[in-house]
């Protein structure tokens, strides 16, 4: 890109080496999290909750994608199964509902191992098309197994008791819990993104051959972000069963793979906060234009063309560019 | 390219260390076959250890194949590799770079969005093995700052470790590629035509740089720039359509009529 002319405008970075977090990502946690804290007040908690696991949702796609540089286009699969899962064992067997996410995540984690190491030797599209055909597998699975109630899904899952102690009946209650479950889900992703693991994950994205000749397997670094992708994305999916009270044939159906694909690219891959935004932008359409009924669809994907002829790096992305600081 | 054959033994071995004669890379019978289409047919080919190898030829003569099979990242149709005495022929990439066998690449292969600071620390971190700790701060990699800034003042890029990789100029890319290769102190490095794209000022930096690292190294490089083979290399390997013309030190290949053949065409010769 740059040549020897273009020497004047050299972006320095504020971090040479790395010391752990900055300060302004330090803030817009904190920021995030009273938010958090007091948005039930103002707005309603349900509606809340959907975007906080979508946000996460999104975040652990981006892993995948910003950071490890692969494109999954069947992330529907965990985030469903893991939602299907939580809300079987909470209500077939009557599991607390911090044990019945634990559940949905693992889950999701076997899965993506299972799939990721089939998908990982295929590049690019390939690799898109083959993470695609199994999410349909999963999808078909869903619809036929006897567990998953077919057409009508898991209902009327119970919220039941945090540790066997708390109700999770309350709103308010329930609300707590699901950002106390996120927040954490992001400072992981963080924290994965801004580790030695994390630094190989950039190099094998930036320029994989290169990763090889330095003596790096790289599938192994790439199994292991698709296991983590999965298992994170298996967090907020099993999250929002416990949160509706309901899995169904929506958080599995090829449709989710792309709007989680949408969120991303609309806050910013491969920034840390754009995919969150992303995700609220979406989740409050569809939420308050739902009245519009298909119009929301037609709404949907004239921003996905807005944004990709016009802002490639997302809105987040952008304003990173602007302030020159990474987000 | 043709003119700047004249120049004659103008070659130079005062920085390799050992002419003994030993060998660090063997290839036998190398050949690379496309769906019937011969790239690469029965090279034999030995580099020295301490020397300076280049291997030259043509356009479509077969030499990014050849560099290619013998950093792995083709597998040979017949023939075999021996790296060290040990047999390499059917190792992976990643693995023969753990052996000490690190290669360049041809477009520069910087990782542009990452500092360049932390483009070297990229290859120092090899040292922490296989490392998968994602639960681990970042803070841990800042044991290898005060190496990766040593590495970058001895390519000169001091005043760029911070700078993204991929905003610097060309020359810079390729001078930083190489410090992010010493970092892995290779026992052997293979170069794909390392001045491509350059500018004259860029190849004076980057000769002296590689007749810098070469003194207790050894190098292979493929080169189109004959005027830089001819003052960095102590031997040299030309190939035309797949196979090996001639072999010697540059003052014994440049006068070989076949070489100056393929390189002019007869008419000339």
């Amino acid at each position: 890109m740059a040549t020897d002319s273009e020497m004047i405008d050299v972006v320095q970075v504020d971090r040479p080496g790395a010391i752990g977090m900055p300060m302004l990502h330090k803030a817009i946690f904190i920021g995030l999290l009273l938010l958090g804290l007091v948005a039930p007040f103002m707005l309603y908690p349900i509606f809340l909750m959907k975007v906080m696991c979508f946000a996460l949702f999104a975040c652990a796609f981006n892993l995948l994608l910003g950071f490890g540089g692969l494109l999954s286009f069947g992330h529907a699969a965990y985030f469903g199964s893991a939602s299907y899962i939580s809300a079987y064992t909470a209500k077939a067997w009557g599991f607390t509902p911090e044990l019945a996410i634990l559940c949905g995540t693992g889950a999701a984690a076997i899965l993506g191992l299972a799939i990721g190491s089939l998908a990982i030797r295929r590049q690019g599209i390939y690799f898109a098309m083959v993470t695609l055909a199994f999410a349909q597998m999963v999808f078909f699975f869903s619809l036929q197994a006897p567990f998953t109630g077919g057409e009508d899904g898991i209902q009327s899952v119970p919220r039941g008791y945090l540790l066997g102690l708390i109700s999770m009946a309350p709103d308010r209650n329930l609300y707590y819990f699901v950002l106390g479950v996120v927040f954490v889900g992001l400072l992981v992703i963080y924290r994965i993104i801004h580790s030695p693991f994390g630094q190989v994950l950039k190099g094998i994205r930036d320029n994989e051959a290169r990763m090889v000749s330095l003596g790096y397997r790289t599938s192994r670094y790439k199994l292991a972000v698709f296991v983590l992708s999965a298992a994170l994305a298996g967090l907020a999916g099993a999250t929002k069963a416990i949160v509706f009270q309901l899995a169904s044939l929506t958080d599995v159906y090829w449709t989710m793979s792309g709007e989680v694909v949408l969120m991303t690219l609309l806050g910013g891959m491969g920034t840390v906060f754009g995919p969150i935004l992303g995700a609220a932008v979406i989740v409050t359409m569809q939420n308050y234009l739902a009245t519009f009924g298909d119009w929301v669809t037609i709404g949907q994907g004239i921003i996905f063309v807005v944004a990709v002829m016009l802002f490639r790096e997302g809105i987040v992305g952008v304003i990173a560019r602007i302030i020159r600081r990474p987000l | 390219m043709a003119p700047a054959i004249a120049i004659g033994s103008a070659f130079d071995n005062g920085h390799s260390v050992s002419m003994s004669g030993d060998t660090i890379l063997e290839a036998s019978g190398l050949t690379k076959e496309f769906k019937g289409f011969v790239a690469v047919s029965n090279v034999d080919l030995k580099v020295r250890r301490g020397s300076i190898h280049a291997l030259i030829g043509p356009n479509g003569a077969g030499k990014t194949t050849c560099f290619n099979l013998l950093t792995k990242f083709l597998q040979p149709t017949r023939g075999s590799i021996h790296y060290n005495g040990q047999d390499i022929t059917a190792m992976q990439p990643a693995d023969i770079a753990r052996l000490g066998l690190v290669r360049s690449f041809q477009i520069s292969a910087v990782f542009p969005k990452m500092t360049a600071l932390e483009n070297v620390r990229i290859a120092l971190q090899r040292r922490r093995g296989d490392s998968f700790d994602f639960w681990r701060s970042e803070r841990a990699l800042t044991e290898f700052d005060d190496e990766a800034l040593a590495l970058l003042a001895d390519v000169g890029l001091t005043e760029f470790s911070a700078t993204l990789a991929g905003e610097l100029p060309y020359g810079r890319k390729r001078a930083l590629e190489i410090a992010t290769t010493l970092a892995l102190n290779p026992e052997m490095l293979l170069l794909d035509e390392p001045m491509a794209g350059m500018t004259q000022q860029d190849i004076d930096r980057i000769s002296a740089l590689i007749r810098r690292i070469a003194a207790n190294r050894t190098i292979f490089m493929v080169e189109h720039n004959l005027s830089v083979v001819a003052s960095l290399s102590d031997r040299i390997t030309v190939l035309a359509r797949g196979e090996v013309l001639a072999e010697g030190d540059y003052a014994t290949v440049s006068k070989d009529p076949r070489v100056v053949e393929a390189y002019i065409g007869a008419g000339h010769a």
